[in-house]
């Protein structure tokens, strides 16, 4: 889920530049080596074997049926009709609409909350005492396993025990003051603001350490010239920020696509599929109801979606 | 520093952020600490100041020594898959990713960027087979099969960062090594591999709690109720019959996450450093 974001240096600087650098010296002591085969084989056959044959299977899988025959492009046809992954029949409604649909508004609310927020956090907090304490505990949620943060955004929107209910009984909102997990209504949105809260530290921390790197005689300089925040904001801060906006929106993006822990804990995709999402039906259609073809026609079009969000950032840091 | 408008100000907000971002977080401790009965309104009330004083660790103890599902067989299980989920991938994936920084060969740029492209994948795109697999090997309710997965999974990630550790070494010491002759593999391990130590460091926080936090993959792997990983008895813990025992699922949950939040909280320097890479300084 986060792994792409383990190795920003990319996002700094292109992969290959240091090498060409090196150049000569490099060079020589390169065309030395004959060990290649040793440094490689171990991590390229568990690979092969565990990760990219198994994908082609699953590519492979979903065009045939249960009975092993080629079925070309029937089963897909055949999910993409389905309600619980497109529902969309007289739309501006509210939930279920289909797993599909579900993940994107998953992305279009999650979005642009957890990068808005991470990015005003890393701004406000830069300068403030005792701010890595703060960074530490908006980091939290990054820490705890999805499974417990499930457990415990259900436990902040359940009437009686939870603090966002409460909240909204006390200013007399009743509506929201219900469980909002049990309702098809409220539940789905219940998660989405729930992963923002686990989200934000990760834009925080990418946004924090952008900041880190921005000379403070800029801000210097600009004071001198009379800017004022918002203006010192809109043409030094955002302007040098803007390389880890491709960062965080891949992962952030990644991240909605990917949701299963906190679905399957929190609203198990109910209550009527009201909640459901992608990965979460995948799951369902293989290890519930035995129906192998369908769950990979799932996974392949989860698959898709990831790459095409992903392709962007590669070019991006290829072509740096 | 002056203590002008904007400076409290910023203060305030530093303040309120924290506290609501702690409060999920302490409402959970709070549940886990009082009797399920008396947070049926709230764990922020309380009734009379007797209730302070049946604060007690029972849901913890409750929770570890399970009828069902114990968490203390989940942590210990959780602890025998981890450990070897983080070794196997480290060592390979060093290896490879020194392989990467250090030997040139034709297909290198393809075979990189193809390993950069893994990172992004689904699990959900791989379990289908991988369960097939598994289940004709017979390793079904066998830690290997978990083990050697987490480890495949894991690899992709922990060679890209290798690599981009070890291309910002020197190279001239690894050259004067190679003049004095030492193999490939010598120059390896006694050279590069303990100038690398800061990066093995947040590989293995990193890949610990990855493993650790999975749900996933345990699930489709593991169902024999004692081999359960401490994850996948979290939901079965806070399966009520009539209601959720919020309290003690809440006291389950704290045991589960408390591994994880402890080595964020030692060793952060290195969670963040893997976080964000070498070139961006933080």
């Amino acid at each position: 889920m986060i792994r792409i974001a383990r190795a920003i240096p990319e996002a700094k600087r292109n992969p290959w530049d240091r090498i060409r650098r090196g150049a000569r010296t490099l060079r020589r002591f390169v065309r030395a080596r004959k060990n290649i085969p040793l440094f490689l084989s171990p991590a390229l056959v568990l690979m092969l074997f565990l990760v990219v044959y198994p994908i082609l299977q699953t590519l492979y899988l979903s065009f045939l049926t249960p009975a092993g025959e080629f079925a070309g492009l029937s089963n897909y046809s055949e999910i993409l009709a389905r309600k619980d992954i497109i529902d969309v029949d007289g739309f501006p409604r509210l939930p279920p609409l289909g797993a599909l649909v579900h993940n994107v508004i998953w992305i279009a609310i999650h979005l642009p909350l957890s990068m808005f927020s991470g990015l005003a956090l890393a701004i406000i907090l830069r300068d403030v005492k005792g701010s890595s304490l703060v960074k530490s505990i908006v980091f939290l949620g990054m820490v705890t396993p999805l499974i417990v943060g499930g457990v415990i955004l259900r436990f902040i929107f359940t009437k009686g025990v939870g603090v966002v209910t409460a909240f909204f009984s006390a200013i007399g909102v009743e509506q929201l003051g219900r469980t909002w997990t049990g309702l098809p209504d409220t539940a789905l949105f219940a998660l989405i603001f729930g992963s923002v809260w686990l989200w934000t530290g990760f834009s925080m921390i990418v946004y924090s350490a952008g900041l880190a790197t921005i000379p403070k005689e800029y801000y210097e300089a600009a004071k001198i010239d009379g800017a004022g925040p918002f203006k010192t904001f809109r043409r030094i801060t955002f302007p040098l920020l803007k390389p880890l906006n491709i960062v965080v929106i891949t992962m952030t993006v990644l991240y909605d696509l990917k949701i299963f822990d906190i679905v399957f804990v929190a609203t198990f995709g109910g209550p009527r599929k009201a909640s459901t999402v992608l990965a979460f039906e995948m799951w369902l259609q293989a290890f519930q109801f035995s129906r192998f073809n369908s769950a990979a026609v799932i996974a392949t079009l989860l698959t898709l979606l990831t790459l095409v969000v992903t392709i962007p950032m590669i070019r991006y840091t290829v072509n740096r | 520093m002056k203590l002008n408008k904007t400076t409290v100000l910023i203060h305030i907000i530093a303040l309120v952020v924290a506290s609501l971002w702690l409060l999920p977080f302490l409402g959970v401790f709070m549940a886990s600490i009082r009797p399920f009965s008396e947070i049926l309104d709230g764990w922020w009330v309380f009734e009379s100041l007797e209730d302070v004083w049946r604060l007690s660790p029972n849901n913890f103890l409750e929770a570890w020594n399970h009828d069902s599902w114990p968490l203390s067989r989940g942590v210990l299980n959780s602890f025998i898959v981890a450990i070897p989920s983080t070794i196997i991938p480290l060592l390979v994936g060093a290896l490879a990713g020194y392989g990467f920084a250090r030997f040139s060969f034709k297909i290198r740029s393809y075979l990189f960027l193809t390993i950069v492209l893994l990172m992004a994948l689904p699990q959900q795109s791989v379990v289908v087979p991988l369960f097939q697999t598994m289940a004709t090997l017979g390793l079904i309710d066998n830690y290997l099969s978990l083990v050697l997965v987490h480890s495949a999974w894991g690899l992709p990630w922990i060679i890209m960062f290798m690599r981009n550790f070890f291309t910002t070494l020197p190279i001239e010491v690894e050259e004067a090594a190679k003049v004095d002759g030492a193999s490939d593999f010598e120059i390896f391990y006694k050279i590069v591999l303990p100038m690398a130590l800061p990066a093995l460091a947040s590989v293995v926080v990193l890949q610990f709690m990855w493993v650790w936090n999975d749900f996933f993959l345990a699930k489709i792997f593991i169902y024999e109720d004692s081999m359960l990983l401490a994850t996948q008895r979290v939901p079965l813990i806070g399966r009520g019959e009539y209601q959720v025992d919020w309290s003690l699922l809440s006291a389950a949950s704290i045991i589960v996450m408390i591994v994880p939040i402890i080595i964020f909280v030692l060793l952060q320097k290195y969670y963040v450093k893997g976080m964000i890479g070498w070139t961006v300084k933080g």
